[in-house]
């Protein structure tokens, strides 16, 4: 039997959540409703009592202060047109757990496995009576039909008896779970074919080497004696697919590659990754000797370098773009919490300290027509803030640090790039604790979650653009508090030593976190049928590739199996033993005894063939603008503050706990109003210590339109700029880069390949050269190559984007140093020289232009800067450090004074320029590596005799007037403007998303 | 050992603050001061009875997902401690009994207020207020000033005249279920802390008010001044650089927050041991 539990807010008590819909519906569609009400219905489909049912609806469900609770009755009233919106069967629905959890401490008695309940959300609206419009509002605004149902019904259609008929949305399945063979011996097309329709993503060479693996007499051999046949499993080839795909094997990052430049040399470069990235990481490490810090670097799911003594840091950036295109809340949250568990299954396992999150879309505000599946990105923008919201909010982790970039392009395909940073201890039972390694005959221990068909074929479909046939399920909801219970259990049972081994369960589930960590000791044996499921019906292949959430994959000794089980019981948290780790050379998995995968570990891991991709760098044919020099640099400066990469980004940065857990020292927001935008975040994760960790980034994919070689070293120097601003040492920090790429394999879908792979090669050649120049070595990264968006004739392919991310050390946090001016009589200096370097900037963007004069970095001189910079705040020098980036010094000037909350005089006369450059091209040139800092007139002598030979100016000072202004080279004023009035301007652009 | 102060956080089903809070317990002086799973509560190993100081810290309890803490409410008044009939609720029933102090924080403060803990008008453990969504919809973080009132028979704000503190929650609203409750709390003096203005002055007004919570009440304790909750963080400004603007003011090295966990341990000292 089903109940539906009606909980609505009394007469009287503002409803928030329906005000801030109804004001969203408008800004969104513009539909101007005069209410919307709200209300939570609790579907309950179990074997409980009326008395039970109601004990649950007035105790746990409802709030006897602000809310009213009707049962099998409906509760709305007052209204024109009710839209109810709920899951779709096997959708995550966390609310629908606790409430199942809830009822069980009532009753004491477990639900059984098809049991449930489930929740939905029940809009009232006032002010529309036109059901064409509502079935509007529930599809573009309150729904998301991949994963959720609505039901619209005018006011007269509600049955004031019984409400809403009550639906059960219970995965209903007859079928058995079943094992097909496959026969590979078929044509190339229908090869092909299979490759497509069965979502593996594999090309036709792929398909072909599998086709003649399985046809080698001595595999079927050794098939037979395990009860196979000639014929592939469906499980094998699934397990395969996961396994060689892009997002596992990044295959583009491993092809060979044959490179041409404009003039036409030529060479071959064996493997990007291992050439650029390792290789880079590697000459470092040389060069730094014995003070070489990094601990583990590539090989597990996060970097680790040293920290203190006592302590090492962990951290990982990765990308959920696919999933948050098609479900932006569930993406991204899932997207945060997948990166929490590579920072925690990082060696033995690490604690987390903060997230970072950097977000690319198009304008919020976008008015075009969108082509067909694409979601407006203003739903885009808010779905994945609140995403990333809930997963760092609720986990408990501040979001410390990040950014939001605009580009009309990333409307085919938003990119969401979701850090953690985590801390370890050094050693852990007297062996260093970023190591671990799998033991023959150790159990294959899963826990967390249960496996339902969520997130199947995910890792194959971000392998691929987006087009018509992407599969709903790919999409998968996060649950930060089972995953919660999971950490707390696995630090007791680290602590205790209970496991060897462990890692998480992300892209291709079981048959990836298996699979990896049965290369410690060459095979497994695993039980599919011992899984614990969400639901039954499922067959063994989606068992094994399943990526329901929050789920660790450990192995554990015999003799500690029985307590780690037991633990897990009391704290809460599903364990379960499927199997065990072997030396047989085979990934060996069985279904109720019988035999459905028997692959050579070694075929799995090392079969996938090495791609040869063509790549061909012509510069693109640019030129700079001749517009002539505005009349009103006022306006224009006003004008770039309010531009979307650009303006304040507080709303957003309020809505995340940027200050659990009491560590954030220099928060992503400071200044006299708490509102000015810091460069980089210092956080203190020992709370009785003062040695901090720094975390900053660079990105600028605006740069890779002229040319991704400067676009990767600008993108490297802004970290970098943004680490040192704060106070972080230059000379122990480390990197980790996160490419997103548009298809850079030629072929009928992507003509322009040669071209985009050669960017790729360009910008991973800046990479090797500025991360060794600038001695920061690369500890992870990750890449996500198929950012494009085809249907029909459409295609949208993004900028070319790298996020570097920096991560590094402050000996001491209480010298960290802020962005805002200090106090009015300060020396304002520039340092670095400004050169006429527009190309991509800002200024010209404003403009309608590109220009050809992108900046380039000179990384001996800035890392002198750096490190002079370092000295500085060390000795107590800075009072304020802030770094020149988009908008350059009219910008940065700004932002200085108006989060200070004084004035600035400065002339243009005193910068470092080239010469003859004109005063807004000064003003708003975006040459890297430049910082502009306010020092005490006390100071003035320590702080030049510091920077003596290096490009340093005093451009003029801090005063008490609030205005900014700014004489140009002729001694004219080129900018006077009072600081309300930009500030203002800076504020105003997403104040109310 | 009679004269050691025992403090304890309980962590677990998505507490989130609970090393701060210890922290704050230790740094204020409190001997002992430990973290407890509530797995170890519920398995019988640890009870609340061997504490003096029992800390409620912020977090999401399973989510929030039936609306703050509603979840992690029922499971203190249902789950039953290992081999015996008695609930948590139980325990800490007999905790408040034994005059011992109880500070909720944050999704704490929610779960002290919707078990009834708060303010217990005339000493009765039944719902009579609440706190629910902001008015602007949405979680926020930001740092708030909090007046202090200085009548309050609240043992952890002694002495104290304002606070400097963050909210960083999305359902902080306080509301009353009747004018008649609000009446009661104002005159008893039971609404220990307000949102103020920057001239210390409770305002309705956001964001000075990030919530919009009924006569601007921040916190409130029960009528012993032993059971407080509050909605800011007190464990997160502890020391001068979580200050936001430490680094362009003259700040105390101590933060303004540890002023509460350090009455309460001298509280304790004075009344208990």
């Amino acid at each position: 039997m089903a109940w539906r539990i009606v909980v609505g807010l009394k007469d009287g008590v503002k409803d928030a959540r329906g005000e801030r819909v109804r004001r969203e519906i408008s800004e969104h569609l513009g539909y101007r409703l005069e209410k919307v009400q709200t209300l939570d219905v609790y579907t309950v489909a179990a074997d409980l009592s009326d008395a039970e049912v109601e004990q649950a609806a007035r105790g746990p469900f409802s709030d006897p202060v602000i809310q009213d609770v009707a049962i099998n009755r409906p509760l709305a009233s007052g209204f024109d047109i009710l839209i109810e919106v709920g899951f779709r069967p096997g959708v995550t629905d966390n609310t629908g757990r606790t409430a199942k959890e809830a009822i069980q401490y009532i009753t004491g008695r477990p639900f059984k496995i098809d049991e449930g309940v489930y929740t939905s959300t029940q809009y009232l609206l006032t002010g529309l009576t036109d059901k064409a419009v509502a079935e509007r509002i529930a599809k573009d605004f309150l729904a998301n039909g991949l994963i959720q149902h609505w039901t619209i019904l005018a006011a007269d259609e509600l049955d004031s008896q019984t409400g809403v008929p009550v639906t059960v949305p219970r995965v209903v399945s007859d079928s058995s779970p079943t094992v097909r063979g496959i026969n590979l011996q078929i044509s190339d097309r229908e090869l092909l074919d299979l490759s497509r329709v069965g979502m593996l993503a594999l090309n036709l060479e792929e398909m072909q080497k599998i086709q003649r693996h399985i046809a080698d007499p001595q595999v079927v051999v050794e098939r037979e004696k395990v009860g196979l046949g000639a014929e592939l499993t469906d499980v094998e080839l699934e397990a395969l697919a996961q396994t060689w795909s892009e997002h596992c094997k990044h295959k583009i990052f491993s092809a060979k590659i044959e490179y041409e430049d404009e003039n036409g040399n030529k060479e071959t470069i064996d493997s990007l990754f291992k050439t650029y990235i390792v290789g880079a990481t590697r000459d470092i490490r040389e060069k730094m000797g014995d003070k070489d810090f990094c601990l583990s670097v590539f090989k597990d799911n996060a970097g680790v370098i040293e920290f203190t003594d006592d302590w090492s840091l962990v951290f990982k950036v990765e990308t959920h773009n696919s999933p948050s295109a098609l479900d932006p809340y569930g993406g991204a949250l899932t997207g945060i919490v997948g990166v929490n568990r590579d920072g925690v299954g990082t060696g033995m396992g690490a604690r987390l300290i903060f997230n970072t999150d950097v977000f690319c879309f198009a304008s919020p505000f976008l008015e075009k027509e969108l082509p067909p599946r694409l979601l407006h990105p203003r739903r885009i923008f808010e779905g994945v803030v609140e995403g990333v919201e809930h997963g760092g909010n609720k986990s408990g982790i501040p979001t410390v640090n990040g950014s939001l970039v605009f580009d009309e392009r990333f409307a085919g395909k938003p990119l969401v790039y979701c850090g953690t940073a985590a801390i370890m201890p050094r050693l852990l039972h007297g062996k260093p604790c970023h190591e671990k390694k799998v033991l023959v005959g150790d159990h294959i221990v899963m826990t967390g979650g249960r496996i339902g068909k969520d997130g199947i074929h995910g890792a194959t479909f971000s392998s691929e653009e987006l087009h018509e046939g992407s599969p709903v399920t790919a999409v998968q909801i996060g649950d930060p508090i089972t995953q919660r219970k999971m950490f707390d259990f696995l630090t007791i049972a680290r602590d205790r030593g209970l496991y060897n081994s462990f890692t998480d369960n992300g892209a291709g589930g079981l048959s990836s976190s298996v699979g990896e960590m049965a290369e410690d000791t060459g095979g497994c044996e695993l039980h599919l049928d011992r899984a614990p499921l969400k639901y039954s019906g499922l067959h063994p292949w989606e068992i094994l590739i399943s990526e329901a959430q929050e789920r660790m994959t450990l192995a554990v000794p015999a003799e500690n199996l029985t307590e780690f089980i037991s633990l897990a019981g009391e704290m809460d948290v599903v364990a379960t033993d499927l199997g065990q780790f072997t030396d047989s050379g085979y990934f060996h998995c069985l279904f109720e005894g019988k035999t459905v995968s028997y692959l050579s570990m070694k075929f799995l891991h090392e079969g996938v063939p090495q791609m040869v991709l063509p790549a061909k760098w012509q510069p693109q044919a640019r030129v700079e603008p001749t517009f002539s020099q505005p009349q009103d640099l006022t306006a224009e400066l006003r004008k770039l503050l309010g531009r979307l990469n650009i303006c304040s980004k507080e709303s957003v940065v309020r809505r995340y706990d940027h200050e659990v857990q009491a560590g954030t020292v220099i928060k992503p927001l400071v200044g006299v109003a708490n509102d000015g935008p810091s460069d980089a975040a210092v956080f203190r994760p020992i709370l009785d210590s003062f040695v901090g960790v720094v975390v900053s980034h660079g990105i600028c994919p605006s740069y890779s339109d002229i040319d991704t070689y400067h676009m990767m070293a600008c993108a490297i120097d802004e970290g970098l700029r943004n680490f040192v601003a704060v106070g972080g040492n230059i000379d122990h920090v480390a990197g980790l880069d996160n490419f997103c790429w548009c298809d850079p394999v030629k072929s009928d879908k992507t003509p322009d390949g040669e071209y985009k792979a050669a960017q790729l090669v360009r910008a991973n050649k800046a990479l090797y050269d500025y991360c060794v120049a600038f001695g920061v070595p690369l500890i992870s990264g990750k890449d996500s190559m198929k950012n494009d968006y085809q249907i029909g004739d459409t295609k949208i392919s993004i900028p070319p984007t790298v996020l570097f991310s920096v991560i590094g050390k402050i000996e001491d946090a209480r010298k960290a140093v802020s962005m805002d001016v200090k106090r009015p009589g300060d020396l304002v200096y520039l340092l670095g020289d400004t050169y006429d370097e527009l190309g991509g900037s800002e200024y010209y963007a404003e403009q309608g232009e590109l220009g050809s004069k992108v900046p380039q970095v000179d990384a001996e001189t800035a890392l002198l800067r750096y490190r002079t910079l370092h000295q500085a705040q060390q000795q107590g020098v800075i009072a304020s450090c802030h770094d020149l980036s988009d908008g350059g010094l009219g910008v940065a000037l700004a932002e200085k004074a108006f989060a200070g909350g004084y004035g600035m005089r400065v002339a243009l006369a005193d910068v470092a320029a080239d010469a003859e450059m004109r005063d807004d091209k000064i003003l708003f040139s975006e040459s890297q590596s430049r910082l502009l800092v306010t020092v005490k007139p006390v100071d003035q002598t320590g702080f030049e005799s510091l920077f003596r030979g290096q490009s340093c100016r005093l451009l003029g000072k801090v005063v008490a007037e609030p205005l900014l202004s700014i004489t140009g080279q002729a001694g004219d004023s080129v900018i006077n403007a009072p600081i309300d009035q930009l500030k203002e301007a800076w504020q105003a652009p997403l104040r109310e998303m | 050992m009679s004269k050691t102060v025992k403090a304890m956080v309980i962590a677990g089903n998505g507490t989130n603050c609970e090393r701060e809070v210890a922290f704050a317990c230790r740094q204020a002086g409190a001997e002992i001061s430990e973290i407890v799973h509530i797995a170890e509560l519920l398995a019988g190993r640890v009870n609340l009875e061997d504490y003096h100081l029992l800390n409620l810290a912020g977090g999401f309890l399973d989510g929030d997902d039936l609306g703050s803490a509603k979840a992690g409410a029922n499971r203190l008044l249902h789950a039953r401690v290992a081999g015996s009939e008695q609930t948590i609720a139980d325990q800490l029933k007999q905790f408040v009994a034994d005059g011992k102090l109880v500070m909720g924080v944050c999704n704490g403060f929610q779960l002290m207020v919707k078990m009834g803990l708060l303010p217990a008008l005339a000493g009765k453990q039944q719902q009579s207020c609440s706190l629910t969504i902001n008015d602007g919809g949405r979680f926020e973080d930001r740092w708030t000033w909090l007046k202090v009132n200085p009548e309050s028979a609240c043992v952890f704000t002694r002495g104290l005249e304002k606070l400097y503190l963050p909210v960083r929650h999305g359902e902080g609203k306080f509301v009353t279920d009747s004018r008649e409750t609000l009446q009661r709390l104002e005159e008893q003096h039971l609404s220990v802390v307000k949102y103020a203005d920057n001239d210390l002055q409770p305002t309705m007004v956001y964001p000075d008010n990030p919530n919009g919570s009924q006569a601007a009440i921040a916190g409130v304790c029960d009528p012993t001044g032993r059971l407080f909750g509050l909605m800011p963080h007190p464990e997160a400004y502890l020391h001068r650089t979580h200050h936001p603007r430490w680094t362009r003011e003259d700040l105390p090295e101590e933060g303004m927050g540890l002023w509460l966990y350090r009455n309460a341990v001298n509280f304790i000292r004075e009344e208990l041991l």
